[in-house]
């Protein structure tokens, strides 16, 4: 079974392509890549060619960071509605913490999440364990048996491993499957009670704050405990400008740091908890930084600092965040605008280019969770998304096929629109 | 009282979005009703079928006697309804309790709570005027009303004045709500208190942030006093009460270095001795009780303007 996509603009940094090129794609494989293929082959022997024209077409696309909330809390989401919002979202996998109930720190857990996966199909799904426990932070987690069962990096994420000698077990431990420890960095002691950024507006507001300091102290300890244990550390959902800093200078001492950024903190700020009237769709966790923290965040993406954008999709039902704002839990839903708004508002003002929003979102998370994807050089697997980079969309979150609503961009009207995906040389499908 | 101006909100959940002549239309509509309070049948018919419901997820004597009492002298109906230890025990959420509060028509609701923005929630959802009687740490706008009519009643005017602010400016309900209003008016205003009590970016409100009492108070007008919450310190933020007392408690040698007609206000509950001394508080300076009997009038000044954009609505 043969697959020609034609006429599309090709992006795929891995190697240096951008232009209007063909793709064939054979056995799940990407078999060829050429101006103008000859579709009268792939026709003869049965294959299907698709008319890209007008559309870009890259490796597919990772969200490396996301809450399935499955098993425990599927009125919140499922692994099949959080994968078909991955699939509409113009994602091909997806990497899904450990904070379910019960906790992912087992195979069987692992091997329940991969099953829905599969009986669903709309995306791969790559379950994180938890490093500690039952996430208690105590004692490691039996690791082995979930790398065994398909796990491709630990985290307790939701919560900060918190303790030194835990943190620098783990960073050792993880090393004999060559996997990254993927740290919530948050210091609880100084962030206690805070439920937005401490600053100006949690000033104004009256709202307990949560200090980016909170967040750099536990990047700071853990980079020294990189060094010191030679291990492979991940910062989820970096925040803050100091942070991304300590990231800078651990990567230039040649430590292996690596960090993602999420949509919500590279284009809102917490004036936003202003702004929008206490509104409980703006809070999340880290919380919206300020503007200058907001604007590091760009220049790492430009300097190369982030590896990843990621949306730390966080499903709460819509009972649960109608309350006040201190009440509420922490976070928003992201994998259906994504897309729309780092193309809409990083990729067309020219902050970054196509290629580099690429990097950030396949190439980027396929290498540091060592998964399929992430580049479209013949011979890998064809996992492909397409998108429209004129389509206008206002964000309607009625319309999201994830079971929650809870996001800060309801009525953006942006351009980017995914069309479809391929995943292993097949076309998706899913619920419309 | 003002002539043009037409008082148009239907809440008051802050002073943050009032303009200047609203904040006097208020002051000017209190006064008049000051004199009600000094009748001998201290009743006046103007709200008279109209319900006001005083929804309080906290307790709080002094603030909800306040709106009782100047409720009863404008003859509206009253209602308390104390969630403390009923619904949220219960489960109930917020929304569904000011649904349930809806339905019974109220025409105006004073809620305290004790987090920031719930007035703001119930406001965009009740047709019933809103009335922010505290909601955490964020506003208390008629706090800072009453102290604003107590300070204008003394000094003739809210411009021009030097005013010190002193004590826990982080978590005190009454401070954001008294800084919006003074710098509106075209006051000065220093906050001073230990620097473990001073919010982030406090400057970015236009005040000037002292963190020394007698540079506080130096030729002030006016001084306010807050209230230490002793019951919900945590031991980090002072170490004792009688250090505390020591760095920025209020004493009669102290205050030499105000203004020789500087007023003393506080708004109460006190706690003698540790963040202002009893022949301070008892003092000639302090206006501590007008502040009080302040309240009832802005209160009933408040009632009666949302009142009247109910009605003009209706």
């Amino acid at each position: 079974m043969s697959l020609l996509i034609k006429g599309g603009r090709l992006v795929d940094p891995t190697q240096e392509l951008d232009g209007e090129l063909d793709l064939l794609i054979e056995e799940g494989v990407v078999a060829r890549i050429g101006p103008d293929l000859e579709p009268g082959e792939v026709e003869a022997t049965g294959g299907e060619v698709r008319d890209a024209t007008g559309l870009v077409v890259t490796p597919g696309w990772i969200d490396m960071h996301i809450h399935l909330r499955e098993p425990g809390e599927e009125y919140k989401e499922t692994v099949a509605t959080g994968t078909a919002a991955a699939a509409a979202g113009g994602f091909t996998a997806v990497a899904c913490m450990a904070n379910t109930v019960p906790v992912n720190d087992n195979r069987s857990v692992t091997e329940h999440i991969l099953g829905e996966a599969e009986r669903a199909g709309y995306a791969r799904v790559h379950p994180i364990g938890a490093v500690s426990k039952g996430q208690q932070g105590e004692e490691l987690a039996e690791i082995a048996e979930m790398v065994s069962a398909g796990v491709v990096a630990v985290s307790d994420d939701g919560l900060p491993v918190a303790n030194s000698a835990l943190m620098r077990r783990a960073l050792e431990y993880a090393q004999h499957f060559d996997i990254p420890v993927i740290q919530h960095a948050q210091d609880l002691e100084l962030s206690a009670g805070g439920v937005m950024h401490e600053g100006e507006w949690s000033t104004r507001l009256g709202l307990p704050g949560w200090p980016g300091a909170a967040e750099d102290i536990v990047v700071a300890r853990d980079v020294l405990l990189t060094e010191d244990s030679g291990g492979r550390y991940h910062v989820a959902h970096l925040s803050t400008a100091r942070a991304l800093d300590l990231v800078r200078q651990a990567k230039a001492r040649g430590l292996r740091v690596t960090c993602e950024v999420t949509p919500h903190h590279l284009l809102l700020t917490d004036r936003l908890v202003a702004d929008s009237g206490f509104s409980p769709d703006v809070k999340m966790n880290p919380p919206l930084r300020s503007e200058d923290d907001r604007e590091a965040l760009i220049a790492g993406l430009i300097d190369g600092t982030v590896d990843a954008i990621a949306s730390d999709h966080a499903p709460h039902h819509r009972d649960e965040k109608d309350v006040e704002f201190s009440l509420a839990p922490f976070g928003i839903i992201g994998l259906e605008t994504n897309l729309a708004l780092c193309y809409d508002r990083l990729v067309r003002p020219g902050l970054i280019t196509l290629s580099r929003l690429v990097e950030l979102f396949s190439t980027g998370p396929a290498r540091l969770l060592g998964v399929p994807g992430g580049s479209l050089a013949p011979g890998s697997v064809a996992d492909v998304t397409l998108f429209d980079p004129e389509a206008k969309i206002t964000v309607a979150a009625e319309s999201f096929r994830s079971k929650s609503r809870n996001t800060p961009f309801e009525g953006w009207t942006l351009r980017g629109q995914p069309v479809g995906t391929i995943v292993g040389g097949r076309p998706v499908e899913f619920p419309s | 009282m003002s002539t043009e101006f037409h008082w148009s909100r239907k809440d008051l959940l802050g002073i943050a979005e009032l303009e200047p002549e609203e904040i006097t239309a208020v002051l000017d509509a209190a006064e008049s009703f000051q004199e009600v309070s000094a009748r001998a049948i201290k009743k006046v018919p103007t709200l008279r079928g109209q319900t006001v419901v005083n929804l309080f997820f906290e307790a709080s004597t002094r603030t909800r006697s306040s709106f009782e009492i100047a409720q009863k002298r404008l003859s509206a109906d009253g209602l308390n309804f104390s969630v403390s230890g009923s619904s949220l025990t219960k489960g109930e959420s917020l929304v569904d309790t000011a649904l349930t509060l809806q339905a019974m028509a109220p025409d105006l609701i004073v809620i305290r709570h004790a987090y920031p923005g719930a007035p703001q929630m119930l406001a965009r959802r009740l047709a019933a005027g809103v009335i922010n009687a505290g909601d955490g740490a964020h506003e208390h706008p008629t706090q800072a009303l009453l102290d604003a009519l107590t300070i204008r009643e003394r000094k003739g005017r809210l411009d021009g004045l030097k005013v010190a602010i002193i004590g826990d400016i982080e978590h005190c309900r009454v401070v954001r709500s008294n800084i919006h209003l003074l710098t509106k008016m075209g006051s000065e205003v220093v906050v001073a208190g230990p620097r473990t009590m001073m919010p982030a970016a406090i400057a970015k409100l236009g005040v000037t942030v002292s963190y020394d009492l007698d540079e506080a108070i130096a030729d002030a007008d006016v001084i306010m006093m807050l209230r230490i919450q002793l019951e919900r310190q945590s031991k980090m933020l002072f170490p004792s009460t009688r250090e505390y007392f020591r760095l920025f408690g209020l004493t009669r040698a102290r205050l030499q270095a105000a203004k020789d007609d500087v007023i003393i206000m506080h708004p109460g509950p006190m706690n003698r001795g540790v963040e202002i001394a009893s022949d301070v508080a008892d003092g000639s300076d302090s206006v501590i009780l007008e502040q009080v009997s302040n309240g009832v009038a802005i209160r009933m000044a408040v009632l009666y303007l949302l009142a009247g954009v109910r009605q003009a609505v209706a």
